[in-house]
C-alpha cells in the first residue's frame, strides 16, 4: 500500500520541483501519402494527420489531468519530408507548399511543434533531399510550428561534407529570412549527425524509415528533482552516494513517463515506441541542469570538472531510466542547451562558460551545441566548421550529436537575444574568428571510421 | 477496484475531513484508508479511495475537489493511484 510520504514526495515533485512530461509525440508515417501529384500529396497528407492524432491534444490534456501531471506538449513526427516529397516536388518552392500543409495541420490539431521537416543525407543528397535542404529558409520564415532537422552524418557512413557546407550557408540565410524575430528560424532547425529514428523531442523529431505506421514517444524530464535531491540529500556525499542518488531519481520521474505513454498508447490505439530518459530544462528558475552541476560542485557549469560531472549525471540518468521503462529510445540523456537553461545562461554571463567547453561536455552527454546565439556576422564556413566539429564526436564516438544554431541578423557579442517560451533568451557568444573556410570548400565526404584500436 | 489517491494540503480547520467525506458519499467514492499528519499547523491528508462506482467522470471529481479546497482555503488533489504506485513500486 502506498503511504503518505510517497504521495507527499511525488505531489511535490510535481508541484515545487517542475516534475512533467515534457511531451507527448505522436511519430506518423507519412510514405503511403506520396504521390506524383503535388496537390494529391498534401491532401493525402493533411487527411492522415488530422486522422491519427486529431485526439492527440485532448487525450493528452485527459491524462494530465487524471493523474495529476503535467503534459506540457503534444508533438507530431513525420517521416522525412524529403523522402515523401521526392516524386512529387520538381523545386525547393514545391517542398514548401508541404510545409506550409504541415504547419496547417499542426494549427488545426493544437500541437505546439510538428518536426520531420528533414533530410536524411549521410552518406550523399538525392536531389530531392537537396531541394528539400535549399527550401528551409523558405519553410521557416513562412510557417509557425514547423521543425526541420538534416543528419549529415553517421558511424556508420562517416559525414556528408558536402551537406555539411551547404547547412552553414543554410543557417545563415534562415537566420536572415526570420531576422526580424531574432532569426527565431533557426531555434527549429537543428544539424545531426547519428540521427534516432524516434525522438520525440524538438527540433530534431522525425518519424525514421525504420518505424512503423504509427506511434507514441515520450520524452520525460525532471532537472529540478533531480537538483532539489541532491541538494537536500548529497551535500558533501560521496561519489557512490550521489549516483545512487542520481539513479533513484531518475527511475522516479521515468515510471511517470512509462505510465503516460502507456496511457496514451491505449486510449489513442496507437503502439507505444519508446521513452526518451532525458533530463530536458526550461527557462524557469529550477528546471535547470545546470543547477545540478553546481550542486555536484562547481561554481559554474564550464569550470574544470564540468565534463567529468555531466559525464556522471548523464550516465547514472541512464541506469537509473533504463530500469524504469520498457523501451528505451531516442536521444536519453541530459540536454545541455544554452538559451533554455537559466544556469547556462548565468554561466555564459559570467564568462565560465564557451562554445569551446560546451563542445567538450557534448562528448558525454545527450545531442550537443544546443540553442546556441553567436553573431549574425558569424561566416557560413565557421557555422559549417562548428557542424562539422560536432558530427565528428558523434561519428567516431557513435553518438548521437547535433548543432543548433543561431547567428542571430544584426547582433553582436554582449548583446542577448529573447526567443520567447520554452526557447528563453540568449546571452550572443564568442566564436573563433579563425578561418575552416578552405577545409570547408572541399567536396565530398569524410570516410567512416575505424571501428577498433579505440584510442 | 479503480483506487484513486486524495490529497489534502493546507492550514488547520475545523470540518476539513466532514466536507471531504460528505462529498465523496454522494459521489458514491468509498474511502480504502485514511492517514493524516499534521507539521507546523500544516495539515497533510491522504485517502485511498475507490471510484469504480462513481457515475461522475473522474476529471469532474477531481475538478470538484479542487474547488471545494479552495473554498477551505486548501488543496485537494484526487489522482489515480497509478502514478504513485508506479513511482515508488518497482
Amino acid at each position: 500500500m502506498i503511504n503518505i510520504s510517497e504521495v507527499l514526495e511525488t505531489n511535490r515533485m510535481i508541484l515545487e520541483e517542475n516534475l512533467d512530461v515534457r511531451t507527448i509525440t505522436m511519430g506518423i508515417s507519412l510514405l503511403d501519402c506520396a504521390d506524383a501529384s503535388l496537390k494529391r500529396t498534401c491532401d493525402n497528407i493533411y487527411a492522415k494527420l488530422v486522422r491519427l492524432a486529431k485526439n492527440l491534444v485532448k487525450t493528452g490534456d485527459e491524462i494530465g489531468r487524471e493523474f495529476g501531471v503535467p503534459i506540457v506538449n503534444k508533438r507530431i513526427s513525420i517521416t522525412p519530408a524529403a523522402i515523401v516529397g521526392s516524386a512529387c516536388c520538381r523545386k525547393p518552392a514545391d517542398f514548401v507548399k508541404i510545409a506550409k500543409t504541415l504547419d496547417r495541420a499542426a494549427k488545426r490539431l493544437g500541437v505546439n511543434f510538428i518536426g520531420g521537416y528533414s533530410a536524411v543525407v549521410s552518406k550523399g543528397m538525392t536531389p530531392a533531399d537537396e531541394m528539400l535542404i535549399r527550401s528551409i529558409p523558405e519553410a521557416m520564415a513562412t510557417t509557425e510550428r514547423l521543425c526541420s532537422s538534416v543528419n549529415v552524418g553517421s558511424t556508420k557512413t562517416g559525414i556528408d561534407m558536402d551537406a555539411v557546407r551547404l547547412m552553414g550557408e543554410i543557417i545563415k540565410e534562415t537566420a536572415e529570412r526570420t531576422k526580424k524575430n531574432d532569426s527565431l528560424g533557426c531555434a527549429k532547425l537543428v544539424v545531426l549527425c547519428n540521427a534516432p529514428d524516434d525522438n520525440p523531442f524538438m527540433a530534431g523529431a522525425f518519424h525514421g524509415v525504420t518505424e512503423g505506421d504509427a506511434v507514441i514517444n515520450v520524452g520525460v524530464s525532471g532537472p529540478g528533482v533531480v537538483n532539489y535531491v541532491l541538494k537536500n540529500t548529497c551535500r558533501g556525499a560521496d561519489f557512490e552516494t550521489l549516483c545512487e542518488t542520481i539513479k533513484k531519481t531518475a527511475f522516479k520521474i521515468t515510471r511517470v513517463g512509462q505510465l503516460v505513454a502507456q496511457e496514451a498508447s491505449k486510449r489513442l490505439g496507437v503502439p507505444f515506441g519508446i521513452i526518451d530518459l532525458s533530463l530536458a530544462p526550461t527557462p524557469a528558475v529550477g528546471d535547470s541542469v545546470a543547477d545540478i552541476l553546481k550542486e555536484i560542485g562547481l561554481e559554474h557549469p564550464g569550470a574544470p570538472g564540468t565534463t567529468a560531472a555531466l559525464a556522471l549525471l548523464n550516465d547514472q540518468v541512464k541506469k537509473g531510466g533504463v530500469m524504469a521503462s520498457s523501451y528505451v529510445g531516442g536521444l536519453s540523456g541530459a540536454f545541455i542547451p544554452v538559451s533554455e537553461d537559466q544556469g547556462m545562461i548565468d554561466a555564459v554571463n559570467a564568462g565560465a562558460l564557451t562554445i569551446e567547453k560546451l563542445e567538450a561536455m557534448t562528448c558525454v552527454c545527450s545531442v550537443g551545441l544546443d540553442m546556441i546565439a553567436v553573431p549574425g556576422s558569424t561566416s557560413a564556413a565557421t557555422i559549417s566548421g562548428i557542424i562539422a566539429d560536432e558530427a565528428a564526436i558523434g561519428m567516431v564516438n557513435q553518438k548521437t550529436t547535433a548543432v543548433r544554431i543561431i547567428p542571430v541578423a544584426g547582433k553582436r557579442v554582449g548583446q542577448t537575444v529573447e526567443f520567447g517560451g520554452l526557447l528563453g533568451h540568449a546571452p550572443i557568444m564568442k566564436v573563433s574568428p579563425f578561418s575552416c573556410e578552405r577545409m570547408i570548400a572541399r567536396r565530398g565526404r569524410i570516410p567512416a571510421p575505424i571501428h577498433s584500436f579505440k584510442n | 477496484m479503480k483506487k484513486a489517491i486524495i490529497t489534502v494540503v493546507g492550514k488547520d480547520t475545523v470540518g476539513i475531513l466532514a466536507k471531504t467525506c460528505t462529498y465523496l458519499a454522494a459521489a458514491r467514492i468509498n474511502i480504502l484508508d485514511i492517514s493524516q499528519t499534521v507539521v507546523q499547523d500544516y495539515f497533510n491528508m491522504m485517502m485511498i479511495v475507490d471510484v469504480s462506482k462513481c457515475r461522475k467522470p473522474f476529471e469532474d471529481v477531481a475538478s470538484d475537489l479542487g474547488e471545494l479546497g479552495l473554498k477551505m482555503g486548501l488543496k485537494i488533489r484526487c489522482q489515480k493511484s497509478e502514478i504513485f504506485e508506479k513511482m515508488h513500486r518497482v
